[in-house]
């Protein structure tokens, strides 16, 4: 994106930038009942969406015809609602293998969220293949869902975690990491788009350094996936998780991607029902990936949700939406940056809709207060994300998330209203 | 007044821009770190009990305006009040913040505190205003050690 795409500006939706016009958001935001409310009396703006994002309708009308016309449990009984139930299970996952390019439906596990993903490797990859003095590498820009089940697993077998560090731009160290890499090495977890601020990270070429040494790759995607194309197989990640709710589907089920020789050869996470072949109190076998890391009965409801979510986006098309995402991005920033005593937090050169920011005068949960009357829900906060605020000097920052739905008329009003707030605190 | 006015009230941005007894005490008899982890507000807030009367108070710390001012203007209040004194006034601001029905006239009764009365409208941000009255009721019992609001 050059500077001048923007330069001129016509009133309108999209603000006169060439490409964004093709994009009908109105027709999307139709899709979207949460987006015709208002809070506070004022039109929802809602920027949080690196928090989670909105259901479009089909989504949730998905979770409620489940309930109301297949509600049973899966893999079991014979009857009628139980095949259905477990066809439509099926069909959810073969939905996310198609929407990643997995290859094998195996490869999909479903799981709480990316959250839950995390700590399904540290307990069964981790316990099985990491021991004492061995290392985990991660980056200094990781959610603490990526750091603390690495943190746990080293506290129980005397592995260390390695950190990746940053530039003041918020860019990973790729110099760094070559040289953090090592025998020692057993794995590398690295976040795709940072949550706290926007950074693309170079994962690509993340993995491929990391397997030139024979090193697995996990990559944290709950900020990617409901932003850009993912294509596990040319990333040639060896585990992949993301989060539901993020990625416009429901909250509760996310998916695991693993390659089916991790995947078998891992021990099971959970024990209980549904995941095992055989059980006598002297030996009980398991059954194959996925089902082996899926014990209980699974959020059915949440999977056929996602399954509804990722044909939602499928059909606008991820390519489309990330593009019409970088325009949005790009005009905020500019508009942003010129606001006097606004400074934006990571600068890095490739981003994605997440626009983090400080005020001298003003603290962020403040404006995350001050914006909320005007009705815009942005975050303020840490972002779950301390050590990186740490390594930023900072404790917390406002940080505003987009997502396909959102438009420059929204950003217009937003600036707006951080004009408005300086002047409060100003007075 | 518009909402924003209420909670932002030009008393609460003035102890927000230039905070009270906003200094370490040299021999307090209770000094106590509240801190915030949902958004990282962090005091430390140091008193000097005397035959049952706050001699002297001050903290130190940073957060956001809601915390920063409500703490400044606690110093305000509390100096030279017996503890039976500050535990009324306590209580009143506690009810003030946690009740948003607006008694008036027990709002009216907290004088200058009654600037914090917007914030019963913001649930999210009631633990910001009351960060640095749990410290300072911890510290007052002479204890030296940290709180946290969760």
């Amino acid at each position: 994106m050059k500077t001048s795409i923007l330069a001129s500006q016509e009133t309108g939706n999209t603000k006169g930038v060439p490409g964004a016009d093709d994009f009908d958001v109105q027709r999307i935001r139709a899709d979207f009942p949460i987006l015709q409310r208002s809070v506070r009396g004022k039109p929802l703006i809602y920027f949080d969406n690196a928090a989670t994002a909105q259901k479009p309708a089909v989504v949730i009308d998905s979770v409620d015809t489940y309930y109301r016309s297949m509600n049973a449990n899966i893999n079991r009984g014979v009857h009628y609602l139980g095949e259905q139930a477990t066809l439509a299970y099926d069909d959810a996952r073969e939905k996310i293998r198609e929407f990643i390019n997995a290859e094998d439906a195996r490869e999909i596990v479903f799981v709480r969220g990316t959250t839950e993903a995390v700590n399904l490797i540290a307990n069964t990859y981790g316990r099985k293949n990491i021991g004492k003095d061995d290392e985990i590498v991660i980056t200094a820009m990781e959610h603490h869902s990526n750091i603390v089940p690495w943190q746990l697993l080293c506290e129980a077998t005397g592995a260390k975690l390695r950190v990746v560090p940053i530039t003041d731009d918020g860019e990973l160290r790729l110099d760094e990491f070559e040289k953090i890499l090592s025998e020692r090495t057993k794995l590398v977890s690295v976040v795709y788009i940072s949550n706290a601020l926007g950074t693309v990270n170079a994962v690509k070429e993340i993995i491929d350094r990391a397997h030139r040494l024979g090193i697995p790759v996990m990559i944290d995607g709950a900020q990617s996936t409901p932003h850009c194309a993912i294509d596990v197989r040319r990333l040639d990640c060896d585990f992949y998780a993301f989060s539901g709710h993020k990625l416009f589907g429901p909250n509760g089920i996310g998916v695991l991607y693993g390659k089916v020789k991790f995947l078998d050869a891992l021990p099971p996470f959970q024990g209980g029902g549904d995941m095992i072949r055989s059980v006598t109190f002297e030996r009980t076998t398991y059954k194959d990936s996925p089902h082996k890391f899926e014990a209980g009965t699974p959020n059915i409801s949440g999977a056929i949700g996602l399954g509804a979510a990722v044909d939602y986006v499928s059909c606008i098309g991820m390519t489309r939406i990330a593009e019409y995402e970088r325009y949005l991005l790009k005009y905020a920033t500019d508009k942003l940056a010129e606001v006097d005593g606004i400074k934006i937090i990571g600068t890095a050169k490739e981003k994605a809709g997440v626009i983090s920011f400080v005020c001298d005068d003003v603290h962020p949960h403040d404006i995350g207060t001050v914006l909320d009357l005007d009705g815009i829900a942005i975050r303020a906060g840490h972002h779950c994300t301390q050590p990186l605020m740490e390594r930023l000097g900072l404790v917390a920052t406002a940080r505003a998330s987009f997502s396909f739905y959102n438009t420059f008329d929204e950003i217009d009003y937003f600036i707006d209203a951080v004009r408005r707030m300086l002047k409060v605190f100003k007075r | 007044m518009t909402e924003l006015n209420e909670l932002y009230q030009e008393v609460l941005l003035d102890h927000n821009r230039n905070p009270r007894n906003f200094k370490a005490l040299d021999n307090p008899s209770g000094e106590i770190e509240g801190y915030n982890p949902l958004c990282g507000d962090k005091y430390t807030v140091f008193v000097r009990v005397n035959d049952n009367v706050i001699e002297d108070i001050g903290f130190e710390g940073a957060g956001c305006a809601i915390s920063k001012a409500s703490a400044s203007m606690m110093t305000d209040a509390v100096k030279g009040k017996t503890k039976e004194e500050v535990d009324e006034i306590y209580e009143d601001v506690h009810r003030m913040l946690t009740n948003s029905s607006n008694d008036t006239d027990a709002v009216a009764k907290l004088g200058k505190l009654a600037a914090l009365s917007g914030v019963a409208a913001f649930p999210m941000r009631v633990k910001c205003a009351t960060l640095a009255w749990h410290a300072m009721r911890v510290a007052m019992q002479g204890e030296n050690d940290k709180i946290s609001t969760e």
